[in-house]
């Protein structure tokens, strides 16, 4: 198997995709003459030609609608936002037009759709570039929401979340793109959209983490295990549809659990995944869970200041040794 | 802070108390540990002590009525406090339940020491803050694998946060029973009570004990009755009397010896139906059915099998005496695992007694009375007495009830069988 980054994992899903569908087209700022802002998109316009990859003017709320008035039209967009703090900008088009048009028109118009951009915390880009977003989009019903770890699951997911028949918010890691990891090159591999991935098996405590807290949560593991601490680390990779029967499977098995994001801790993606395991395997816990969020501040720009804000292994570690009563 | 004082747990089966006595008055200062009134529980008088350090500022049951556990009957403050506010809870206190998770303390219990700060306030019948005040921190993974396992979380001790009893002090303790489980009778929740041991209720116990309920209610009694010739233990009673007049042994005392020797003999009568499992009781505690001013009691003498007659007759003479006047602690009045009901003094010659649960069976003893009798194809005169056994017949069978009661008859027909 080929290692690849994810950067190109990302490429080839969306090649092989525009070459597979042609109701596939790519559509953003910067996707086609520049080949994109972060290179996901390189070479697709000389391939495909500028009617299947698109520039757009900075207008996200615009193209957006676009995205979704062409999926109601029959076809299959990606629409790439630069990043996921400018879709923000096109909040309305995506909650209230891609997730709401199946179930208030009937049934009559399916939206397959992918929002695809990068989201999460960037190196020094500050408050309002720096952030993320999965718990806004995973609170609605009719979207999707994605987040891939390693470049396998980058492609393999981004196939599944262009081949659904239903708009798919697809948010990949900006300190990621770079991340290398083997990558299968058959044109049919795919990862299927809901269902979990055990990362790494163990018996004492879980760690669930996604997206740039996997390669974290497995370097702590790594470190836990030398301490003789046996972590188990799920990665969701789909944020809705959650997969909870594979975390509280593991959590049965363990007893334990500790879960990382990136995010602020308030209403997160996490505070939600504690309440299904606290309903789902109360029986099954002997410690409170455990979570290590971002900090419930806007990203600092300073350099020591944002690492503090971030997650970290020892931060991990420390909360593993928490809960499985070793300090 | 005000305390709330409310109606303790007296006795396993109480439900609500009446206040005897108030030890002390509006006003008077008292202080944790101290007795503060005695309570008239469905068993005896018992005192209960102040759990707060202050002044005794309201008394809400007077003497001679009662209130339901946990109710609030008094508050404990300091002299100027405002106390309006515990006041205005009292209604809403009334709820039996949290008392009940408190009260397991029997109230003899020496309290913890007064701590420096001001002592945590009972609320709602639990001493918050208070680490003793009965409430178990446990994960809930313990506490499921406690309940899976039969453990008791009051015997172990948590290694987590704040004492919290976690999985590997449930793995702890389950390692160690194992270790010294060879003598097969485990020690009983009460110090004094008789060890027992359980063994798996089979499929067949089980099914008779289902089909026997559902015939006649759940302790399905069946009676054996059998006449026995008290000859010679009357004579042996008149012998211990000539030879020391202080000791004074009475048939009953007798009677209960007997009753020992012979459960040592027939250990599947000295037992009781636990559902999933049969419990068979390592010593004969005989409970003896005490008739009091309005009602009965059957005081325990712990161990019968072991003790001498004149120590088990002044032990009944003690507890009897204690039962009629309403000061038998719960413990000297529960845990029997066999009881004898003695109406003979009053004329009966036979009757059927109702069996204490979880207890398998009572001996119903009638009245000793010279009776012509068969001997050797003569008609003679003896003393006899007729006794019934009742028996629970989910954990004793006809002929496990009839071969008890052969060889009671025979040790109490030749009492000298007891020191043979």
């Amino acid at each position: 198997m080929p290692t690849i980054t994810i950067r190109e994992a990302l490429n080839q899903a969306i090649r092989e995709e525009l070459a597979r569908d042609e109701r596939v087209f790519i559509m953003g700022e910067e996707v086609a003459e520049y080949d994109g802002a972060y290179k996901v998109t390189r070479g697709l316009l000389h391939e495909f030609g500028p009617k299947r990859v698109i520039d757009t003017p900075i207008t996200e709320l615009g193209f957006a609608g676009l995205g979704v008035g062409a999926a109601m039209a029959g076809l299959r967009p990606i629409v790439e936002f630069m990043t996921f703090n400018f879709s923000i900008l096109a909040t309305d088009q995506i909650i209230n037009s891609a997730a709401k048009m199946l179930y208030m028109s009937g049934g009559q118009f399916n939206i397959p759709i992918v929002f695809r951009g990068p989201g999460g915390s960037a190196f020094q880009v500050s408050s309002q570039h720096s952030q993320a977003l999965e718990s806004w989009y995973a609170y609605f019903p009719g979207l999707k929401v994605v987040m891939p770890s390693t470049a396998a699951d980058a492609k393999g997911l981004l196939k599944s979340a262009i081949r659904d028949d239903d708009p798919v918010v697809f948010i990949e890691q900006e300190r990621m793109y770079g991340n290398k990891g083997e990558v299968p090159d058959d044109p049919d591999f795919t990862v299927p959209l809901g269902v979990a991935d055990i990362k790494r098996e163990g018996t004492d405590v879980t760690i669930v983490a996604r997206s740039l807290m996997v390669p974290v949560a497995l370097k702590a593991a790594e470190q836990l295990q030398e301490q003789n601490v046996s972590c188990e680390v799920i990665d969701p990779r789909t944020i809705r549809p959650l997969d909870i029967d594979t975390i509280v499977e593991s959590v049965k098995k363990t007893n334990r659990v500790v879960l990382a994001e990136e995010s602020h801790p308030i209403c997160s993606v996490n505070a939600e995944i504690s309440h299904e395991i606290m309903e789902r395997a109360f029986d099954y816990l002997d410690a409170p869970v455990k979570r290590v969020s971002g900090a419930d501040v806007p990203m600092p720009y300073a350099k020591n200041l944002e690492q503090l804000a971030v997650p970290d292994v020892e931060r991990i570690i420390a909360a593993v040794r928490e809960v499985a009563y070793l300090d | 802070m005000a305390s709330k004082v409310i109606m303790p747990k007296l006795s396993p089966t109480m439900e609500e108390g009446q206040i005897a006595r108030w030890l002390k008055k509006e006003g008077d200062k008292v202080s944790m540990g101290e007795p503060l009134a005695e309570i008239d529980t469905d068993k005896a008088t018992m005192e209960m002590q102040a759990l707060a350090n202050g002044v005794l500022r309201k008394i809400l049951i007077n003497e001679g009525e009662s209130a339901p556990l946990g109710q609030l009957i008094a508050v404990i403050g300091e002299p100027n406090e405002d106390i309006a506010s515990v006041l205005a809870e009292a209604p809403a206190l009334a709820s039996p339940k949290p008392a009940a998770e408190a009260a397991p303390k029997p109230a003899q219990e020496p309290p913890p020491p007064p701590p420096a700060a001001p002592p945590a306030a009972p609320t709602n019948g639990r001493q918050a803050g208070s680490t003793d005040s009965g409430r178990i921190i446990v994960s809930p993974l313990a506490a499921r694998m406690a309940a899976d396992s039969g453990l008791d979380l009051r015997s172990i001790q948590g290694s987590g946060p704040n004492g919290r009893i976690i999985k590997r002090d449930i793995e702890a303790a389950m390692t160690q029973p194992k270790a010294a489980a060879a003598p097969s009778f485990q020690p009983a929740a009460v110090a004094t009570a008789s060890a027992y041991r359980d063994e798996p209720a089979t499929q067949i116990r089980q099914t008779i004990a289902k089909r026997l309920v559902a015939s006649i209610g759940p302790v399905p009694h069946f009676f054996l009755t059998v006449d026995i010739e008290m000859d010679r233990a009357a004579e042996m009673r008149e012998s211990i009397k000539a030879l020391d007049p202080e000791l004074k042994i009475s048939i009953n005392d007798i009677i209960i010896k007997c009753t020992a020797a012979a459960l040592m003999q027939h250990q599947q009568v000295n037992a009781s139906f636990q559902e999933k499992v049969i419990r068979y009781y390592e010593h004969a505690d005989i409970g003896v059915a005490v008739a009091i001013e309005d009602g009965l009691i059957t005081p325990v003498i712990r161990a019968a099998d072991q003790k001498s007659l004149s120590q088990i007759a002044a032990e009944v003479r003690e507890l009897a005496e204690r039962a009629r006047n309403k000061k038998l602690k719960p413990e000297e009045y529960t845990g029997a695992t066999f009881s004898i009901s003695n109406l003979g003094m009053f004329g009966i010659d036979e009757f059927t007694a109702v069996i204490n649960p979880p207890e398998g069976a009572i001996l119903a003893i009638g009245a000793m009375t010279p009776k012509p009798v068969v001997r050797d194809n003569q008609v003679v005169v003896k003393q006899m007495m007729r006794v019934t056994m009742s028996c629970d017949h989910r954990v004793i069978d006809g002929a496990t009830g009839a071969k008890f009661l052969q060889t009671f008859k025979k040790i109490l027909e030749n009492p000298l069988y007891l020191v043979v």
